[in-house]
């Protein structure tokens, strides 16, 4: 018998909005709210919830014959409970079936891996007791960032207790040797590898739509005579995707959810592999080899490292100022500044700052919210002076205001069926806010803050408002327009 | 093949981009192998002709008698009205130029009939006639000459082009380096903009600077897309060793705007942001360099700013004064409000100072390693500014990526596809 391994992975980062440096000092509401409640709900209609449909129908169908598993990261969790809880939800439910298997990453979808190992745990740590709030498991495998992996990664997860990693197959670091093997780390053999196929994968990611491809259109069919051409003795496909993929980067009606309600069908049929999870795998199967990974190897582009995400000046820059202040945000013990702390690792922000598309003319092919790097880097460095600045001055309340209001209006606004379960979900994250509110708000009741807080609310906003009346229009409709990017980019991420 | 080209200057004898970017472009052709003659108005004999051959058109003798000559004599004109038209000059130059007009009003109208004509090869208080001048003259140019193809630059020598063309029946190709709209905005003057329109329908093939440019010329000349090709400027590079060892004498950060100082060239927002700059770092100077008729309306905005110790003005910079001043700037600034190309821009990214340019620019086309606002952003100008200054990574990618992406901007690679646009001209016609 051989195993499919399909897992997914979900996350939206918290994009910033455009945050001029007279900004800083003065403002410290860095996310476009907007935007990312618009693109979270956008994804959550056409991805996530017909895909958890979909997946849910299949497990009923097909029993424990069809398994999957999922990497959700903190921002998307949080995104997701707050403008789209029936996502969650669906998640509980396919949770519930024992069919599906959710991974371990860092919190915050972070680089910290590579740069500090306290932060690194820490996120790790934090995002296994939230899936374990939210899912009820404890999560045993482990998916970096990106599928961002080298021995030091790697012991450092089993020293969290992971015995499973999930990694990209990279043809450099696997030479000869196919990645349709369980795998283990050669200087901690108790932690199995399970390498991505990265051509069959990016055959559904990038190539499903693909007319000018000479093998499309992709029918279940001839994906499942792919899998059958596999060599006999090897034992595990590993199909890791984004879950974006199911119908918001392919688009329903490119027919990619019937690609993948037929899929179970037909592999049960006509092939010899099971559906399974990574936890399993490394259970029931042998690893035949080890496999040392010196220079971090990821899933992006065709280089397979890290240079989408750091390398070029900007990315640096930024990096090396982000991470030169944790000893002072540890120090701080502030929930606003950690939140931000955490946000800002968000691995989406260097991305943005990538200029290696200049060099073969793709600049426009891979999706940014931002017109060039120059700006991406310009608007981060804006936001990170402004929560230095923060994190050396105590006592600087955190934007609070402004994020929590249109959440507040949306739940009166949209009562929705609450489960016995999704209340309690929805009990923590009150919870939570609520904690991360009370120091904002003690420090309002102070005599002396108080009108400063009350202007902020007021006067800051309406200068700008009112300073460019006719041009006010264009950079918002613009903004609108781009909206429909960050997470086409987040999912055209590799190549 | 031999292309015969009408220009208006020529260097060193250069007021705006006109003339280096004619100087590149036949450079380029000549070295591709192609034999360039290039007429301009007046010249002074101390050009540089590498290659093609310069002809002055104060030295050519007509024949007023020649039947054809006059019969477009009577079709151009037309022309000779509305001439106090000063397309590119600033305000003090255009009351100097005027004055000298007045001394010598020697010249009468009649002297058009003359035997030979001189001109002053600038833009005067009569260019209207210097234009239909120049037109005459090339018809008895075009007569003369043996060559494949016609090849005018900018409204000016468009009559000159038709003239030729309707003597010789050659192809006529137009290269729109501006048109009258980035000139004066919507208030067109109307004669320019006849000049332009019948200059591009009588071409056989327009050539544009920018996509930009190209699209005002189908949108706003009704020009046929099929016909109009853009053509990307470039820069000639500079290797300028005596430029290594110019210091700036102020400790403070420098911000440059440098052109002319017209609404074409967005000055005022340029102000604008400066403003914005100054009230969070005071450890930043602004520099205009430049005059033009805005000029005064900037010293009293900045008066009224109180930033007179932190904004400083020039006045017109000549060619070495541009160099230092590109030297010793941090940033460079061009907001203008609508520019076909914008050469400037190249020559400070030369120099490795990060640049700041307006979408509504057509070198924004061809720039990745530049930071692009529109003009009236002046928050996104002062944002962009601020980060170059303060945020080290930025000035390391400019300098690591500037200058080379500009070195790879070559004419070569521009003549390259003007000779591509010949090629398409002379197959259109067998």
């Amino acid at each position: 018998m051989k195993f499919i391994n399909l897992c997914f992975q979900v996350h939206q980062p918290y994009r910033l909005r455009t945050y001029r440096f007279f900004n800083i000092g003065q403002d410290h509401q860095y996310y476009d709210d907007y935007q990312n409640r618009h693109i979270i709900r956008r994804v959550a209609e056409r991805s996530y919830l017909p895909a958890n449909r979909m997946i849910l129908d299949l497990i009923r169908e097909y029993g424990s014959a069809f398994r999957v598993s999922y990497s959700i990261s903190g921002p998307a969790l949080e995104q997701l409970l707050q403008h789209a809880p029936e996502v969650i939800h669906g998640f509980q439910e396919l949770a519930s079936t024992g069919c599906v298997e959710f991974t371990g990453e860092t919190y915050s979808h972070s680089l910290a891996s590579l740069k500090s190992k306290e932060e690194f745990i820490r996120q790790v740590v934090k995002h296994r007791d939230r899936i374990n709030d939210l899912f009820g498991q404890s999560p045993t495998t482990f998916r970096n960032t990106e599928l961002i992996f080298n021995d030091e990664i790697g012991l450092t997860a089993a020293e969290q207790g992971f015995t499973t990693l999930l990694t990209e197959g990279a043809k450099h670091i696997l030479g000869w040797k196919s990645p349709n093997f369980l795998y283990y780390s050669a200087i901690n053999p108790k932690l199995k590898l399970l390498l991505r196929n990265y051509r069959l994968s990016d055959d559904i990611i990038f190539r499903f739509s693909n007319r000018a491809w000479s093998e499309w259109p992709i029918t279940t069919e001839k994906f499942v005579g792919w899998l059958n051409k596999v060599p006999d003795n090897e034992e595990v496909v590993n199909l890791f995707l984004n879950y974006e993929t199911l119908g918001e980067q392919q688009w329903k009606e490119t027919g990619i959810f019937e690609f993948f309600h037929k899929l179970p069908r037909t592999v049960l049929a006509h092939s010899p592999y099971r559906f399974s999870t990574p936890r399993e795998i490394s259970e029931q199967l042998q690893p035949v080899a080890p496999i040392t990974v010196l220079y971090p190897i990821s899933w992006a582009d065709e280089e397979k490292d890290l240079t989408a995400w750091l390398g070029n000046e900007l990315q640096d820059e930024a990096f090396g100022k982000l991470y030169g202040i944790e000893q002072a945000v540890v120090e701080s013990d502030r929930p606003d500044v950690l939140r931000d702390w955490e946000r800002l690792q968000a691995s989406d922000h260097f991305y943005y700052m990538c200029t290696k598309w200049f060099s073969d003319g793709e600049v426009h092919k891979y999706f940014n919210p931002y017109p060039s790097p120059y700006e991406a880097f310009i608007n981060y460095m804006n936001v990170l002076s402004d929560f230095m600045i923060r994190v050396e001055t105590p006592g600087v309340p955190a934007g609070e205001a402004r994020s929590e209001q249109p959440h507040a209006v949306k739940e009166t606004e949209k009562p929705v069926k609450v489960s016995a379960k999704k209340t309690a979900v929805r009990k923590t994250i009150r919870k939570k806010t609520s904690d991360i509110k009370k120091p904002a708000a003690a420090k309002n009741q102070t005599a002396a803050k108080k009108p400063a807080a009350a202007k902020k609310s007021t006067a800051v906003k309406k200068p700008t408002a009112a300073k460019k009346p006719t041009l006010a229009k264009k950079p918002t409709a613009e903004k609108k327009v781009t909206g429909a990017g960050p997470n086409a980019k987040s999912m055209k991420k590799t190549n | 093949m031999r292309v015969l080209m009408f220009g208006w200057e020529f260097p060193p004898h250069i007021t705006g981009g006109l003339g280096t970017a004619c100087f590149g472009l036949t450079k380029g052709l000549v070295k591709l192998g192609t034999e360039v003659i290039f007429v301009v108005p007046k010249a002074y004999g101390d050009e540089s002709p590498e290659g093609f051959r310069l002809v002055s058109a104060s030295d050519i003798t007509l024949d007023i008698l020649d039947h054809a000559q006059q019969e477009f004599w009577n079709k151009i004109k037309y022309m000779e009205i509305g001439s106090n038209l000063i397309p590119y000059l600033g305000e003090e130059e255009f009351e100097k130029l005027v004055e000298e007009e007045e001394l010598q009003k020697t010249e009468t109208t009649s002297s058009v009939f003359s035997k030979r004509f001189s001109f002053s090869g600038k833009y005067g208080k009569n260019l209207m006639q210097e234009v239909s001048r120049y037109a005459l003259v090339a018809s008895s140019i075009a007569s003369k000459l043996e060559y494949d193809l016609i090849h005018a630059h900018d409204w000016l020598t468009y009559p000159a082009g038709i003239a030729a063309k309707h003597i010789s029946g050659k192809p006529l190709i137009i290269h729109v380096h501006a048109t009258e709209f980035d000139r004066s905005g919507e208030h067109v003057n109307q004669t320019v903009y006849d000049i332009e329109r019948s200059g591009m329908e009588a071409a056989d093939e327009v050539i544009t600077v920018s996509n930009l440019t190209r699209q005002i010329v189908i949108e706003k000349y009704g020009i046929d897309p099929s016909k109009v090709y853009t053509v990307h400027n470039a820069v000639e590079p500079a290797d300028r060793p005596e430029l290594e060892g110019i210091q700036k004498h102020v400790k403070e950060k420098v911000v440059t705007f440098l052109g002319r100082v017209t609404y074409q060239k967005g000055p005022d927002y340029f102000v604008e942001a400066a403003h914005k700059v100054l009230k969070r770092d005071r450890n930043v100077r602004f520099v205009m360099a430049g005059s033009g008729d805005l000029l005064n309306r900037m010293v009293r905005r900045i008066a009224k700013l109180k930033m007179g110790t932190r904004f400083h003005f020039t006045g017109f910079l000549t060619g070495a004064e541009v160099d230092t001043m590109f030297a010793m700037s941090d940033v460079y600034v061009m907001p203008s409000v609508s520019e076909p190309f914008g050469i400037s821009p190249l020559e400070a990214m030369r120099s490795n100072v990060p640049v700041v340019i307006s979408k509504q620019s057509g070198v924004s086309e061809v720039l990745r390693h530049a930071i692009k606002i529109d003009f009236w952003d002046i928050d996104a100008m002062a944002d962009a500014i601020y980060g170059i200054l303060h945020y080290k990574g930025l000035q390391k990618m400019f300098a690591h990526y500037g200058k080379g992406e500009v070195d790879n901007l070559k004419w070569e690679n521009a003549s390259f596809n003007v000779l591509g646009v010949y090629k398409v001209a002379l197959a259109r016609r067998q």
